[in-house]
Parts: structure tokens; C-alpha cells; sequence
């Protein structure tokens, strides 16, 4: 065997030597960083797989009927006192401009 | 006419303020709670709303056959109010429907032609305020289509599926119910003759000075 097929051989060996050393090192590690995203997914709230019906509402989640009662009835009650208001000026003026034309026509 | 419309606005008034003290009387539904005692004023509001459609629709047709001037006044009255009541019946729906069916709006037939015929009140007066020379005609004929909607309206939630309640509902509420309803009713309903009168003589007011106007400067 000649020396540069025997140098060769050598440094085939090493490199496997090499490689399954890096693996034997590298292979615990990776299975620290897989199970440390594994633990991260189960940390996450899980999506829904389906919707379950509750029959109580959360009273979180429930509107008081008498703010809406009374938003109703507020609303009511402004929108008419707004318009009568609106409707007693416009009369009002309308009085005033047809009482100031009838008298320059007498 | 205009000497009675003082009295009513001070009656009905008196009325809509004693109102909820008759309404708290009243017992709960069973399904709806609290929040059913909208109906009270919600109902008086969308019949008048559907009334004012139909004097402002008849008028319009007066005007626009007949030539009748002073119905064209009546019209624009009814036109305003329908558009006023409009409004409390779709603040008022909405605000009953959020807790009774857990959503301010649905698309059903009788919400979207509600909503239309308001919009066309919205529209005629639009037409009335900038529309210019010939809007009165116009807006005459925009009545009468919102005129049409009216029966389309009011049988819409028996015929099509909705949540909206049927009509039958009222027709056969419990006297408890029915005493609050009727007194909420003929306290809206003299508010609206009160208020269409007024509305009315200041349309027919301006029409006099307009003619007054048109006098001088032929002069």
C-alpha cells in the first residue's frame, strides 16, 4: 500500500471518527431543544376542536336590560323634546316674518 | 284646531311622564325579562311610524291629482313625524333586540322594509329641502311608494320566518300587559295629531309667505 493511499484511509477513518462524535454530542442537545417546544406548545392555549353550549351565561357576558330600558326610554324622550323645541322656533319665526309682512302690506 | 294642540301636547306629556310608573306595574315576560318593557313605547312608535307613511302617502296623492295644495302641507307634516317616529323605532328595536336576541340588527324582511321606508322619509325631505323647482311633485310620488310599503310592512312578519314577534301578539296580550300598551298608545297617538296640526299650519304659514312675497314683487 502506498503511503498516499495509506494517508487517505486515515483520514476517512477520522472524518467518520469525526462525524459520529459530533452526532454523539450533538444528539442530546437537539433532544433538549425538541421537548423544550413541545413543552412551549403545551404551554399555549390549545384552538378550539369543536364549541360546547353553555346554558348559564357568564355574568360577565350579560348586559344589565335596565341600562337598554332606560337608554330606550331616554332616547324617546329627547328626540320628541328636541323636535317640539325645533318645531316652536320655526313656528315662532314663521309668525314673526308673516306678522312683519302683512303689516308692510297694510 | 290649533287652540287644542297646546292641550294635547301638555296631556300627552303628562302621560308619557307617568308612563313608566304604569309600565314598572306591568308583570315580565317570561322569556324576555325586563328588557320586553321597551315594547311600550316601541309599538305606539312604529304603528304611528306606518301612520305617518299613510297621511303623508293620501295627501301626496291629493296633491298630485287633485292639485290640492294644502294637502301638499299635510304631506310634508306627515313626511317629518314619519321620519321622527322612525327614528324611536329603530333605536328602540334595536336596543330591545341586543338582550332578547342577543344582536342590535337582523336582515329580516320586516327590519329591512322598515328601514327603507325610513329612508325614504329621510329622502323626501332631503327633496324637499334642496330639490328646487318641481320637488313637490317628486317628492309627492316618492310618498305614495312609500306609502305602498306600509301592508308590505305590517303582514311581513307573518308571512316570512323572523324573531321579530308576530302581530298576533297584541291582539292577545293579558289585560296587565295590554292596560300599560294602550295608555303608552293614546299618549303617542295625541303627541302625533298634536304635533302633525302644528307641523302642518307652519308649512301652510310659509306657503302664505311665500304668496305674500310674490305679491310684493309683483307690485
Amino acid at each position: 500500500m502506498s503511503v498516499v493511499r495509506r494517508v487517505r484511509k486515515v483520514r476517512r477513518v477520522r472524518a467518520v471518527l469525526v462525524a459520529l462524535l459530533a452526532f454523539v454530542l450533538t444528539a442530546p442537545l437537539c433532544g433538549v431543544g425538541w421537548s423544550s417546544v413541545a413543552l412551549a406548545k403545551e404551554d399555549q392555549p390549545q384552538p378550539p376542536k369543536e364549541f360546547v353550549p353553555v346554558d348559564d351565561i357568564p355574568p360577565g357576558e350579560q348586559i344589565p336590560a335596565i341600562n337598554l330600558v332606560a337608554a330606550a326610554y331616554g332616547f324617546v324622550w329627547v328626540a320628541v323634546s328636541g323636535y317640539v323645541w325645533s318645531l316652536a322656533r320655526r313656528l315662532k319665526s314663521v309668525e314673526a316674518e308673516l306678522a312683519d309682512l302683512e303689516s308692510k302690506k297694510r | 284646531m290649533r287652540t287644542l294642540t297646546t292641550p294635547f301636547i301638555a296631556l300627552s306629556a303628562g302621560m308619557l311622564f307617568v308612563a313608566p310608573w304604569i309600565i314598572n306595574g306591568a308583570p315580565y315576560e317570561s322569556t324576555m325579562g325586563l328588557v320586553q318593557k321597551v315594547f311600550y313605547f316601541h309599538f305606539p312608535s312604529a304603528i304611528l311610524f306606518l301612520a305617518a307613511a299613510i297621511v303623508c302617502g293620501i295627501n301626496s296623492a291629493r296633491f298630485l291629482f287633485w292639485r290640492n295644495q294644502r294637502a301638499d302641507g299635510w304631506a310634508v307634516a306627515a313626511a317629518e313625524l314619519g321620519f321622527l317616529f322612525g327614528a324611536l323605532t329603530l333605536v328602540t328595536g334595536p336596543l330591545w333586540a341586543r338582550k332578547a336576541w342577543g344582536v342590535w340588527w337582523v336582515w329580516d324582511t320586516r327590519l329591512t322594509m322598515s328601514l327603507v321606508l325610513f329612508l325614504i322619509f329621510a329622502g323626501y325631505m332631503m327633496l324637499r329641502k334642496y330639490g328646487g323647482p318641481g320637488s313637490d311633485r317628486l317628492g309627492a310620488g316618492m310618498a305614495l311608494f312609500g306609502m305602498a310599503n306600509v301592508p308590505f310592512i305590517y303582514v311581513s312578519v307573518n308571512v316570512w320566518r323572523t324573531l321579530h314577534p308576530m302581530t298576533s301578539v297584541v291582539p292577545t296580550l293579558p289585560t296587565d300587559m295590554g292596560i300599560p300598551l294602550w295608555f303608552c298608545f293614546a299618549a303617542f297617538t295625541m303627541l302625533f295629531i298634536a304635533l302633525l296640526n302644528l307641523r302642518a299650519s307652519l308649512e301652510h304659514q310659509r306657503a302664505r309667505v311665500e304668496a305674500l312675497y310674490l305679491a310684493e314683487d309683483q307690485a
